[in-house]
């Protein structure tokens, strides 16, 4: 008598939560916004997705693990993994190392006016038309280096962003048992 | 009059005021250079006026405000620019940023003094303008532009009361004390002015109980100014009384809104440093060149309060002092709580500048072993903001800083009492300081990533957008070219018609 | 002149973690005077073996852990846990109680966790635990107090019964006894009054006899721990009016089946636990609202356990349990901060 009353009972709570997943169902995929802006855009493909949006779209879709992103670095995959409720997992090493934040420049000797890095550029921030100088603006460079494989004459360098008092950061102490400088 | 109580703070924090306490206020001599970074005050860095060569006198602006939330430099001493150019600044980072130096001509000549007959004609606009002219900002350590704090303009709320900060806390220093003591008359004359500019209600000077004299001094000079709104009120030596947000909840009872300013509760709370400028440069027309500096400390002979100008190199303060003992250890700008050690005494002196402690080993400690935390809430009860840095550390050192941001760590007035009783020796200021600048460089780097972000989508869309303009004239080219084609055809196949319609008529 | 540069604060800090410790052990003398003069050398050889056990298991597990030795060694944690263990084992436990209690704090509910500062339950209490249940007959060998022993106890009879554990030993019925708790526990299941309890002779004025002084020693060192800043009394005085109040509550509605409130405070573990047990900064609540409702917490916890449970002694539980409860607790018991509602 009690194995028929608790079946009647799955049977029923089955139904009400199937009803409740069609009519409360969330249309389109807000998750993929939120996951696109963790990543930090630098639009580099080294997860090896054509761009960052791609890239949130497959790991909404389950495709692609949190893990890929360097530029995203440590506290991108704990960002992520707090966002989506899984576990951090330590960066994929075959798609590159954290680095600090690199700005391309180009040697103004060397440059030829080919354009090619500027149609490689993916947010725009080569500035120059053909057969004219071409120079990057450092302020909008996000360090992808998608310039530096096209240029035929090899002008471009990544340097690092130098530090001024407005960017300057107070140290982290280091771990138990630090000691300061005496 | 009624005093209110803040949460924590440090009763007990050794004062080591006898070291120079006691000591009359000398002029310092005029150094053979002065330095003038031209960032010195909260907001954008002023604008060089001059050239290298130019002459200069003393008072002369050498350094204009840029914008509103700016202030202007003028020279300290009479002499010639000798370079404008990267210089290493008074600054915890050891950067080094552009200044303006004169070379100095030992004649001291000065710009002639600009005196107002009588303040009173004048209006508050007027006023905050001669304030912002003399370059004054705030001289207890904060370097805010005092004339956009006394610009009351468009402001909703009337200001009911104003506090004057006497309250030396920090330990070993005692310019203001000094201050009070030998010139207090200056003082209150100073608060006259402010009251006129501000039209409110009382103002309110605050000085420590554990100095009766300087509570005396000021007694007397407000007993013959004989102006009854303004009242002077001994507070309880508990670090850090001295502290903007604290002094107000002592005196009044009001707290600052987090975010908000003072103003928005109807106080301004200016140091009484900065208030004997204003007097200075409205009634006697001298702008901010000069001001009160405490030597002292275990590593110098002999520990002064001087009068210096603005853009004195340390070295030479130490010269006054008669040189440095042998036990020198550390050069700290400031107090010992607060202040940030520098590497080299070449450093200026900038406007903010009120202390400089040569600590031998015995003063300052210059390593800590840090055990790990034993969750003994020591830090959570003397935290003056009622904070818990236990949390806040916790976060920082997890590199959680969005949720030590939650926990309000940007309210930090990064005093040091949680560090100064951790009984682990963590070093909880340092953490918190990386934390807010990391939560800071968080912030920038977001909106770099939503800049990098539109841009990219701005780009597709431009490319789909040509792609799909270079496919629609490949189409109308096309249909151009197939109607031709069709065209021709038809024109072909007509003359073929015609030409047989001809043939044939001729034939018949 | 060039100088080395760091950061402030300069100032030398005052408290350390040695100086914490140091007086926890100050304030917990008198108490183990009075165990040791009312209980016999037993006490003196569960400290000797608990405290020596600490030390070279905590060296043990530092250099397993790869930690240095000093100066975490000198912090003296390692051996107020154990001291605390030993005071609140049997009197008359044999050798290995001790030695397996404190590896068991050290090892399991230490340094397993992550070392000082970083576990949740209360290691002293952790092992207390864990004996109790893993070995409920050789935790319930106590020894009757001084006062009532017809001869004393020499020093090698006792090293005889703890180590040799010849509980077959003839006079061994005539110096054990059930404590005062659990006395009044088996008898009130037996449906006797508190008032005919009280009258048998392990009882006294106000608690039981040689266990009240203890209580007291215990008080005594607890006030002046308060005095000196070492602990704040938030948790003392929320354990003590919580036990306090549930005794009082029962006992002004039933006075013959339920102790006074005066006989549950001053038995048992209450002042050791309200003093020095609870108030284990690593494993309490931090926040000062939080501590007070950290102390009631278990001090209610340990009457249920003790009127209800089913252990005549409720401390360790409850300690152990409300360590639980303590993220929560601190969650929601932050203070204002300046200048937010």
């Amino acid at each position: 008598m009690s194995f028929f009353a608790l079946i009647l009972l799955f049977i029923i709570l089955g139904l009400l939560l199937g009803y409740a997943a069609i009519r409360f169902k969330v249309e389109g995929d807000p998750i993929v916004d939120k996951i696109d802006s963790v990543l930090p855009q630098t639009q580099c493909g080294q997860c090896n997705f054509p761009g960052c949006r791609p890239y949130a779209q497959a790991i909404a879709d389950g495709e692609a693990e949190i893990n890929q992103c360097p530029p995203g670095g440590e506290a991108g995959i704990a960002a992520l993994a707090d966002l989506l409720g899984v576990d951090v997992i330590p960066l994929n090493a075959e798609n590159g190392e954290e680095k600090a934040k690199l700005v391309a420049f180009i040697d103004e000797e060397t440059c030829i006016g080919c354009k090619l890095c500027i149609q490689a550029c993916p947010v725009d921030a080569i500035l120059g038309s053909p057969k004219h100088m071409h120079t990057v603006i450092t302020a909008e460079c996000t360090g992808c280096e998608l310039c530096l494989p096209p240029c035929p004459v090899e002008c471009i360098t990544m340097e690092p962003v130098e530090t001024t008092l407005a960017t300057w950061q107070w140290d982290k102490p280091t771990p138990s048992q630090e000691k300061a400088k005496s | 009059m009624k005093l209110w109580h803040f949460n924590g703070g440090l009763p007990a924090l050794a004062e080591h005021k006898n070291e120079s306490v006691h000591l009359a206020i000398e002029k310092a001599p005029v150094p053979e250079q002065l330095i003038y970074p031209l960032q010195q005050h909260i907001g954008a860095p002023a604008s060089v006026l001059v050239n290298v060569g130019d002459k200069v006198l003393r008072g002369q602006k050498i350094a204009d405000a840029q914008g509103l939330v700016s202030a202007p430099i003028h020279a300290g001493s009479s002499g010639t620019i000798s370079h404008i150019g990267e210089q290493l600044i008074p600054h915890p980072s050891g950067l080094s940023a552009p200044c303006i130096t004169i070379t100095t001509d030992g004649l001291d000549e000065q710009l002639k003094p600009t005196p107002c007959a009588d303040y009173k004609q004048l209006s508050a606009v007027e006023l905050v303008q001669m304030i912002r002219n003399a370059g004054i900002v705030g001289l207890g350590g904060a370097a805010f532009p005092t004339a956009i704090k006394l610009d009351q303009q468009g402001k909703t709320k009337p200001i009911q009361t104003l506090i004057l900060n006497g309250a030396e806390c920090e330990p070993y220093i005692s310019c203001d004390d000094r201050l009070l003591k030998e010139r207090a008359d200056k003082v209150i004359l100073g608060i006259e002015i402010l009251l006129h500019l501000l039209a409110c209600e009382q103002a309110i000077l605050a000085v420590e109980d554990n100095s009766p004299d300087t509570f005396r001094a000021i007694q007397t000079a407000i007993k013959a100014n004989a102006n009854p709104v303004i009242s002077v009120v001994k507070v309880p030596t508990i670090y850090p009384t001295g502290g903007e947000k604290q002094l107000i909840k002592t005196l009044t009872g009001k707290e600052v809104t987090s975010g908000k300013i003072p103003a928005d509760i109807g106080i301004v709370s200016l140091n009484v440093g900065t208030v004997y400028a204003i007097q200075q440069a409205v009634i006697e027309g001298k702008p901010l060149t000069s001001r009160i500096v405490t030597v002292t400390g275990e590593g110098v002979k002999k520990p002064h309060n001087l009068e210096v100008r603005v853009g004195t190199p340390i070295h030479a303060l130490i010269d006054v002092c008669h040189g440095y003992t042998k036990h020198a250890k550390r050069l700290i700008m400031g107090g010992p709580m607060m202040g940030y050690a520098v590497s080299s005494d070449e450093i200026p002196l900038v406007k903010a500048s009120n202390c400089i402690l040569v600590a031998s080993k015995d003063e300052v400690v210059t390593e800590k072993q840090a055990m790990p935390c034993i969750r003994c809430g020591e830090c959570a009860s003397v935290c003056p903001v009622s904070l818990l840095p236990q949390q806040l550390y916790w976060n920082s050192r997890s590199d959680q800083i969005e949720k030590a941001a939650k926990l309000n760590l940007m309210d930090c007035i990064e005093c040091g009492c949680c560090d100064v009783v951790c009984p682990s020796h963590i070093p909880l200021v340092q953490h918190f300081r990386h934390a807010k600048s990391a939560l800071k460089a968080d912030q920038h780097q977001k909106q770099l990533s939503d800049i990098a972000r539109e841009r990219f989508e701005a780009r597709e869309q431009r490319i789909a957008r040509e792609k799909a303009e270079r496919a629609e004239k490949s189409r109308k080219k096309k249909a151009a070219l197939k109607e031709r084609a069709a065209k021709k055809e038809k024109e072909a196949a007509e003359k073929l018609f015609k030409e047989e319609q001809a043939t044939t008529n001729d034939e018949s | 002149m060039q100088f080395l540069t760091s950061s402030s604060p300069f100032i030398a800090p005052t408290n350390s973690v040695q100086r914490l410790m140091l007086w926890v052990l100050i304030a917990l003398v008198p108490g183990c005077i009075t165990m040791i003069w009312q209980f016999g050398y037993g006490v003196l050889f569960n400290i000797i073996i608990c405290v020596s056990t600490a030390i070279c298991a905590e060296a043990l597990m530092l250099k397993l852990r790869k930690r240095a030795i000093q100066p975490a060694i000198a912090d003296l944690s390692a051996i107020v846990t154990a001291l605390l263990l030993a005071l609140a084992l049997p009197t008359l436990a044999p050798w290995w109680i001790p030695f397996v209690g404190t590896l068991i704090a050290i090892i399991i509910a230490k340094h397993l966790y992550g070392g000082l500062g970083y576990n949740p339950f209360n290691p002293a209490m952790v092992a207390f635990a864990i004996l109790m249940v893993s070995f409920p007959k050789s935790m319930t060998v106590w020894m009757l107090p001084s006062s009532l022993l017809a001869n004393d106890v020499s020093l090698s009879d006792m090293a005889t019964l703890v180590f040799q554990q010849q509980t077959d030993l003839p006079y061994i019925d005539s110096i054990t006894a059930a404590t005062p708790l659990d006395d009044m526990k088996t008898r009130l299941g037996l449906s006797q009054t508190t008032d005919e309890i009280r009258s048998a002779s392990i009882f006294s004025s106000f608690a039981g006899q040689g266990w009240q002084w203890v209580s007291v020693a215990y008080l005594l060192g607890g006030c002046l721990l308060i005095a000196k800043k070492i602990i704040s009394w938030h948790i003392p005085v929320g354990l003590l009016s919580g036990l306090f109040f549930a005794s009082l509550i029962a006992y002004l509605f039933e006075p013959s089946i339920s102790p006074s409130p005066i006989f549950h405070l001053f038995s048992g573990g209450a002042m050791l636990g309200a003093f020095f047990i609870a108030t284990d900064p690593v494993t309490a609540a931090t926040t000062l609202k939080g501590r007070i409702l950290y102390g009631v917490l278990i001090g209610l916890l340990t009457y249920v356990i003790r009127t209800w449970g089913g252990y005549p002694e409720g401390i360790a539980f409850a300690v152990l349990l409300v360590n639980m409860t303590v993220p929560m607790i601190d969650q929601y018991t932050q203070p204002r901060v300046y200048g937010h509602k």
